[in-house]
């Protein structure tokens, strides 16, 4: 018999309406899953269980109406990146550690409208700047996979490294992430679940804490695409608030899973192969999810992204140069971390150099030099350019094809102790992510298979602008035909 | 190259992040190899190529011009480190 930790999204949500579960045995399951695994994981800055409870409450009353929304009674977990009303909102900064915002962010109020449950706020890396979630200020989170034979602590990703890690160990049936170079694809992908980004636009960035704001999109994260369907739905549309918010009308995601792929032309970008050193067991899972594509209708098709290898270095000019922009807020006068100093430079000096943690500081401090005196045509305005190159080499593939497949990550997860010492090293995790981010268009990772030494690999379809539907439907595909049924060592599901 | 201690100490001051003398020659360091790291953007031809300043998917639209929020003070006050009555309060600026 299925039990209570075996429920996706969906299941629970007609388990909820059928009235076959209460969404209070449904949170307190979940609070309950997040105490005994949540000391170990760390998946958590703030836990919100009376809350949780109040909600689950009130959801109960709507559902035995026979009202209630789309996620009425679906717990939730929310990356602390998203304001939310009267609860600490941290960015996993110690600057922002006492931060409790008077408003709510439209993404997450999107889903409390639709009944959603939130069970506190999920751990990052600080800012959303890093790929392995070791730059929070309130720890690093554990990924819930172990290698085989090890025990080594392995890193869920980042920057959305709690969204992931609490997804993937059962803790909540779906969560928020943001992405601004890869920041829900590439921890999906290693902790095994599904994560899109989509469209730059399709979520409102009003209330999330701005890393990027060129760059920054809110998106879902699930154990599968169709879960992940349910919540795009509702944290999408348009927002008058955003001014990069487009006016589009949000189309009924989940019926795209049923679309198929018979017909579809899916790019393979021939410089992702050869510009990116990417592992055997990487290249074989791509070679895969070709076959599984082609089996299930569509046809292959080789593309050129020219401009590829410089993606990577042009995203961290134009990222840190608006990061650097961003948080010249933080300056310990109106919220926030305030260290006193006799003059207001040395309060600004101060408050700073005690708040931020090392990868931010480093981040904001090569922002400001590429946008200062001298600098700024050579290092900005070139990568502007270039990044206009990347967009154009997308659009150029999409007259041709209506997807391209991708791998999601270099590597599958790497342990806490494998951290490369050159940050360089390090940002080349994003390597397939990254170029996606810079033109705007949609991407998503879906699980695919395990690699050598057990730890999950992800696959990335990138499409078209606000064509999110196409990737569903051809994610969906790969996810049938991979049949991804694993579990993580640590999971709800699991009695220690 | 690594970034000599008085260019870090620049930009530091302009980022108003004070730095510790330990962590000058460190960020200089990294940051060295990470401005050697883009370097590699001067192969790219841009000749006559504009440059993309966001994705340009929502269009320039107006509103009216009306209040539409406000009358919160206490709420805009409510984080504040240090505060007087309805003031944010900062060291002596102007002697």
């Amino acid at each position: 018999m299925s039990g209570i930790h075996d429920f996706t999204l969906a299941s629970a949500r007609d388990a909820l309406k059928a009235r076959k579960i209460s969404a209070v045995e449904l949170t307190n399951a979940h609070i309950d899953a997040i105490e005994r695994l949540d000391g170990q994981l760390n998946s958590f800055i703030t836990r919100t269980p009376d809350r949780a409870r109040e909600g689950a409450k009130a959801a109960d009353a709507a559902l035995a109406k026979g009202e209630g929304g789309n996620l009425c009674g679906i717990p939730l977990g929310i990356k602390d990146l998203f304001c939310t009303n009267g609860v600490r909102t941290t960015a996993a900064s110690k600057i922002l550690g006492n931060f409790v915002p008077p408003y709510e962010s439209t993404v997450t109020a999107n889903l409390l409208k639709d009944g959603a449950v939130f069970l506190g706020k999920l751990n990052l890396d600080e800012f959303a700047m890093g790929s392995a979630n070791l730059t929070s200020a309130f720890g690093p989170v554990e990924n819930p996979w172990k290698r085989k034979d090890s025990d080594a602590k392995l890193v869920p990703g980042g920057s959305s490294g709690g969204s992931a890690a609490a997804v993937a160990a059962g803790l909540v049936l779906g969560a928020t992430g943001t992405d601004t170079g890869g920041s829900i694809r590439q921890p999906a992908a290693f902790t095994g679940i599904a994560g899109i980004k989509p469209t730059y636009g399709r979520c409102s960035r009003f209330g999330t804490i701005a890393f990027a704001s060129s760059l920054d999109q809110a998106g879902p994260m699930a154990r599968n695409l169709e879960d992940c369907a349910i919540l795009l739905e509702s944290m999408a549309g348009f927002d008058p608030r955003d001014s990069t918010s487009v006016d589009t009308p949000v189309p009924n995601y989940e019926a795209s899973l049923k679309r198929g792929v018979k017909g579809l032309r899916v790019g393979i970008p021939r410089e992702y192969y050869t510009k990116t050193g990417l592992s055997h067991d990487v290249a074989l899972l791509w070679e895969k999810g070709m076959r599984w594509l082609q089996e299930a209708g569509a046809t292959i098709f080789d593309v050129s992204l020219p401009h590829t290898e410089y993606a990577l270095p042009s995203y961290y000019i134009a990222a840190l140069a608006e990061a650097s922009s961003n948080l010249a807020r933080y300056d310990g006068v109106r919220f926030g971390e305030r260290v006193s100093a006799p003059s207001l430079d040395g309060l600004y000096e101060a408050s700073r150099a005690a708040g931020f943690g090392e990868e931010v500081k480093r981040r904001i401090l090569i922002g400001t030099h590429v946008l200062s005196s001298g600098y700024y045509d050579a290092y900005y305005l070139r990568a502007q350019k270039v990044r206009t190159l990347i967009q154009q080499d997308f659009l150029k593939a999409f007259e041709n094809v209506d997807v391209l497949l991708t791998p999601t990550a270099p590597s599958g997860a790497f342990a806490q102790d494998e951290k490369p010492t050159d940050p360089v090293q390090m940002y080349l995790n994003d390597v397939f992510t990254v170029p996606a981010s810079m033109a705007g268009v949609p991407a998503l990772s879906v699980p695919a298979g395990l690699d050598a030494r057990g730890v999950p690999l992800g696959l990335q379809l990138i499409g078209k602008f606000f064509d999110e539907e196409t990737l569903i439907a051809a994610g969906h595909a790969i996810e049938q035909a991979a049949a991804f049924h694993h579990r993580p060592t640590l999971h709800a599901g699991v009695s220690a | 190259m690594s970034l000599d201690a008085k260019t870090v100490t620049r930009i530091a001051r302009l980022a108003r992040i004070g730095l510790q003398p330990g962590e000058v020659e460190t960020l200089g360091q990294d940051m060295g190899s990470i401005i050697d790291w883009v370097e590699q953007l001067k192969e790219v031809d841009v000749m006559g190529v504009d440059p993309m300043i966001g994705t340009g998917l929502a269009k320039p639209r107006l509103r009216e011009d009306r209040v539409t929020d406000g009358d919160c003070r206490d709420k805009v006050l409510a984080n504040a480190p240090e505060r007087e009555g309805p003031f944010f309060t900062v060291p002596k600026v102007v002697e």
